[in-house]
């Protein structure tokens, strides 16, 4: 579904993807984990077509992405984008944010386009909310329109690029059972996270990064549990006992 | 001056004043749709990243911004036709105040489109839309809001500076004024009248300007 080979990305001197090789297959759920300026974000960004890449392919249901030609709205479509920060149109409600990726990126018509947003805002449990502004939702209920938003392009696949981390803790719950639903359903997920809890349930296959590098991959019973490498183990007494 | 007098005098030349406050809103309209349409070709020239779009509307808007008004009016209504191209007086005053305003309101356009959040963008982006879609239904309503307040701010300067088309001979109020002043030598209810003319064009938009300040400022 989603394959990356030896992908290197530089933003000027720095090399931020140094031959990251990842691959996503129909209905896996992929968490990717690693400490902050790893390069889990452009990895994902890199999938979606936003960053472009020097050297290495990534492709998508077999098309090759590349930024600078006409047919990245076709990858993009394919495979959609939730945000760290949401990226809600403010001056949209949230039925509208939901329609308006089928409405004017995919030709839907606007009947269609709407009963399917009806029943995704249904979905992530926002049935009712449908005609309020970014500005008067919460951050939790935001990225729920976000991911219904996303779900509305009907994708073979989403991207979810740290998408509780700019949620108040007592937030990030509705927004990871949301997901977990998600995968549950068999969409094919991949997953830059935080949430260690969450990878280990959810996930079928964990990626650790550093420093723009896969150090080490695998199921999550092992990776999280009994991780090989040394910076993987350090990183995850960081991130699950930060006092010690 | 007593208010008799004053009064007086506002019944006497208050229909050609306002007349020419007719002519005075005529130009700013019509320079305001010029400088309006022109102020966008300017902004999406300057955020458009393409150098060889960027440096001709960066170099024409601030030639543009560093020659005062008066001097743009006289080049276009009195240098224009020694190369043979004739103006009217309304002509060339709509052309000048709209292509120095253009100046101006596409500084205040391009100051909107860098305010919107670049995140929308690439949401949109991330949805598939071209470009075009892009910016007419993410960039531009937004910016829009963005830009209202300082518009409108731009919209009352223009009514202000319409009155320099008069060094042109345009027929707008203070023109009017002009010459009602010299033949009747009442300076002081002429004068008068053509201030509370202008207040009474440009005290309504200061607070329509200020509501869209209320409504659109707090995003």
């Amino acid at each position: 579904m989603i394959e990356v080979e030896n992908l290197v990305k530089s933003f000027g001197a720095h090399r931020v993807l140094d031959g990251i090789s990842l691959t996503v297959r129909q209905g896996q759920v992929v968490c990717v984990i690693g400490p902050s300026g790893s390069g889990k974000s452009t990895l994902l960004r890199c999938v979606n077509g936003l960053e472009g890449y020097e050297g290495g392919e990534v492709r998508v249901d077999g098309l090759r992405v590349d930024r600078t030609r006409p047919e990245i709205r076709a990858v993009r479509r394919r495979v959609s984008m939730v945000f760290q920060r949401f990226n809600l149109f403010p001056h949209r409600t949230a039925l509208e944010n939901v329609t308006e990726g089928p409405i004017f990126a995919a030709g839907e018509a606007r009947e269609e386009a709407e009963a399917h947003a009806r029943a995704l805002l249904a979905r992530v449990g926002l049935a009712g909310r449908e005609g309020a502004y970014p500005s008067q939702l919460s951050g939790g209920q935001q990225q729920r329109v976000a991911i219904a938003r996303a779900l509305a392009m009907r994708p073979r696949a989403v991207l979810f690029d740290e998408p509780t981390s700019a949620l108040d803790p007592e937030l990030v719950g509705e927004v990871l059972s949301v997901m977990r639903d998600l995968a549950r359903e068999g969409m094919t997920m991949a997953v830059v996270t935080h949430e260690m809890g969450f990878a280990r349930e959810v996930a079928d296959h964990v990626v650790f990064m550093d420093k723009g590098r896969v150090v080490e991959e695998g199921p999550p019973a092992e990776l999280l549990t009994a991780p090989r490498e040394p910076r993987t183990q350090d990183f995850l007494r960081r991130v699950l006992r930060p006092l010690d | 001056m007593s208010l008799d007098d004053f009064l007086k005098a506002a019944r006497e030349f208050l229909p050609i004043l306002l007349q020419g406050m007719g002519m005075t809103v005529l130009v700013t309209l019509c320079a305001l749709v010029l400088a309006t349409l022109l102020g966008v070709v300017w902004a999406l020239m300057r955020t458009s990243g393409v150098r060889w779009l960027v440096w001709p509307a960066m170099a024409f808007t601030n030639t543009i911004r560093g020659i005062p008004i008066l001097v743009q009016l006289f080049y276009i209504y009195f240098v224009l036709p020694e190369l043979g191209l004739d103006l009217t007086a309304f002509q060339a005053g709509v052309i000048g105040l709209g292509i120095a305003y253009s100046a101006y309101m596409g500084e205040v356009f391009r100051s909107g489109i860098l305010a919107v959040d670049p995140g929308t963008i690439e949401a949109a982006e991330s949805l598939g839309m071209t470009r075009a879609r892009v910016l007419s239904r993410v960039v531009l309503p937004q910016a829009v809001r963005i830009v209202l307040p300082p518009y409108g701010n731009n919209l009352i300067m223009l009514l202000k500076d319409s009155s320099q088309a008069s060094v042109i001979t345009v027929a707008e109020m203070s023109t009017q004024a002009r010459l009602i002043a010299a033949s009747t030598f009442k300076n002081q209810e002429v004068w008068t009248l053509v201030a509370l003319l202008y207040l009474c064009l440009s005290i309504p938009l200061i607070f329509l300007v200020s509501r869209l300040e209320k409504r659109f400022g707090r995003r």
